[in-house]
């Protein structure tokens, strides 16, 4: 670890990594995130219209779940967890392939921290690119939710509207951001760990990989009770 | 020059280096040869740093690197170069970003001055027209060049090179070997070559090392390795059946 958070030897190789990690982590994430943020919200917005709806309940109540389970648990937690399989996974293979073809050793050999040239620059560019993935899921996931209001007219766009403005906490989204925050640090941090630590050929570079995202997995799983509980307390 | 005294290593009690005593000067090249398992790696590992001897001192112009601290040995290893098996290019570099490399990180030139610099180590191993392929756009010994390259780009003191020749054709391999001996002896360098290839240690063994089952077994050059009484190095010299029909022809 102390060698992950070092000072950087050069700081404009450290930016030049950065930079391509937010690329590659974070932009080439973007479509994945959107595409299922958008499904999701349209299916909850079908399950919570079909599970709850009531001559007793308002119909913006639908709005209004979509919208608290999409910010509070969705765009956050089980967008992370399936980062963790996208972002984790490709860490971790990236990392190994370094390991076993010699590629870290080349740069220790040189004298290059490696631990911080490639571990320091992904963690630092998740948590940069998390909070607008955070965001971006969000807001597909509410287009979903209107998408299919309009497209199937279970439900009119402006009892949607209602729902998702009723009682809305800009607090919410902060705990949201928060919570992703450590996921990022949680997927980045453990998925090269395993990376870094590869041992052998291929095969090990696979089964270092779906360790990874496991382990991302239920770390984040355990850290979402914990932070739930912090943070809306 | 670097010198290794009474050098050991063990792993899980089995002795893989037993107190070998060598000497390798700049300016030639330097090759440590024998049979896999013979523990060729193992000392190249520990000449460089990436293991710790159990016993004996390694000297790098007289320094003892096991006495080093962290920052001494990081300035040491600013002072080597080296060329793995499978060339160990960058995967997500191009060929001159993997040779500008270690130039943008500890170099503390202008960037024409570095680009200049990596542009002078390309054409020396002649792949100047490679420069903006990818790794995996080079054949074999394409990459083996290009890592040569980056190797030199410092003008390092010191270069290691681990079986430079594997899974090259014997042409190509020649152009490696002949490549590395130019660059040693141009630059003053001490380089040390891990190898089984023959060829390479009867083209370029400036001087020879053969270990067998973790032991010095013999020293010398390529013109005495032949005259060599060691039974050991001569059933591992005339292995091969065409070494073997050439010395019995040469025996008529």
């Amino acid at each position: 670890m102390r060698k992950v958070f070092a000072r950087p030897e050069s700081m404009k190789m450290f930016f030049r990594q950065f930079l391509r990690e937010i690329y590659q982590l974070g932009v080439n994430s973007i479509p994945i995130v959107l595409l299922i943020s958008f499904f999701i919200g349209a299916v909850i917005c079908i399950q919570m219209k079909l599970n709850i709806e009531s001559a007793w309940m308002p119909k913006f109540v639908v709005g209004y779940a979509t919208r608290e389970i999409l910010i509070l648990e969705f765009s956050s937690s089980i967008m992370c967890l399936i980062l963790s399989g996208k972002v984790g996974s490709n860490i971790t293979s990236e990392i190994g392939t370094m390991r076993v073809t010699q590629q870290i050793d080349a740069m220790d050999i040189m004298g290059v921290n490696s631990a911080n040239f490639l571990i320091f620059p992904k963690i630092t560019a998740l948590i940069a690119m998390i909070p607008v993935l955070v965001i971006f899921s969000i807001g597909a996931g509410i287009a979903g939710a209107y998408a299919i209001g309009m497209f199937t007219g279970i439900m009119t766009p402006d009892d949607l509207t209602t729902g998702l403005q009723y009682e809305f906490s800009q607090w919410y989204i902060w705990c949201s951001i928060i919570k992703s925050l450590f996921f990022a640090y949680i997927i980045a941090s453990v998925a090269s760990y395993y990376g870094y630590c590869v041992e052998g050929g291929s095969i090990e570079v696979g089964k270092a990989s779906t360790d990874s995202v496991v382990s991302c997995s239920v770390l984040i799983l355990f850290a979402d009770i914990v932070l739930t509980q912090l943070l809306m307390q | 020059m670097i010198e290794l005294q009474n050098i050991e290593k063990s792993f899980t009690g089995q002795n893989v280096l037993n107190n070998i005593n060598a000497t390798f000067e700049n300016g030639k090249t330097n090759l440590i040869i024998g049979k896999s398992g013979a523990g060729k790696t193992v000392l190249l590992k520990c000449i460089v740093g990436l293991l710790t001897p159990d016993r004996g001192k390694v000297l790098y112009d007289g320094r003892n690197v096991l006495t080093f601290g962290k920052r001494e040995r990081l300035m040491l290893r600013r002072e080597m170069g080296m060329l793995f098996q499978n060339a160990a290019l960058f995967d997500s570099m191009s060929v001159l970003e993997n040779v500008m490399f270690p130039l943008e990180m500890f170099s503390a030139k202008s960037y024409d001055e570095k680009l200049q610099r990596a542009r002078f180590c390309l054409e020396r191993v002649n792949m100047l027209d490679a420069q903006d392929k990818s790794p995996e756009e080079l054949s074999g010994g394409m990459q083996k060049r290009a890592a040569i390259a980056r190797a030199i780009a410092l003008e390092p003191k010191y270069l290691f090179c681990d079986e430079p020749n594997s899974g090259l054709d014997p042409q190509t391999s020649l152009i490696i070997d002949e490549l590395i001996h130019d660059i040693t002896t141009e630059y003053n360098i001490t380089t040390i070559v891990n190898t089984h290839d023959m060829n390479s240690v009867m083209g370029i063994g400036d001087h020879i090392v053969f270990l067998a089952d973790g032991r010095l077994e013999w020293e010398g050059n390529k013109d005495n390795i032949l005259d060599s009484s060691s039974k050991l190095l001569n059933d591992f010299l005339f292995s091969s059946d065409l070494l073997r029909k050439v010395k019995e022809r040469g025996g008529k």
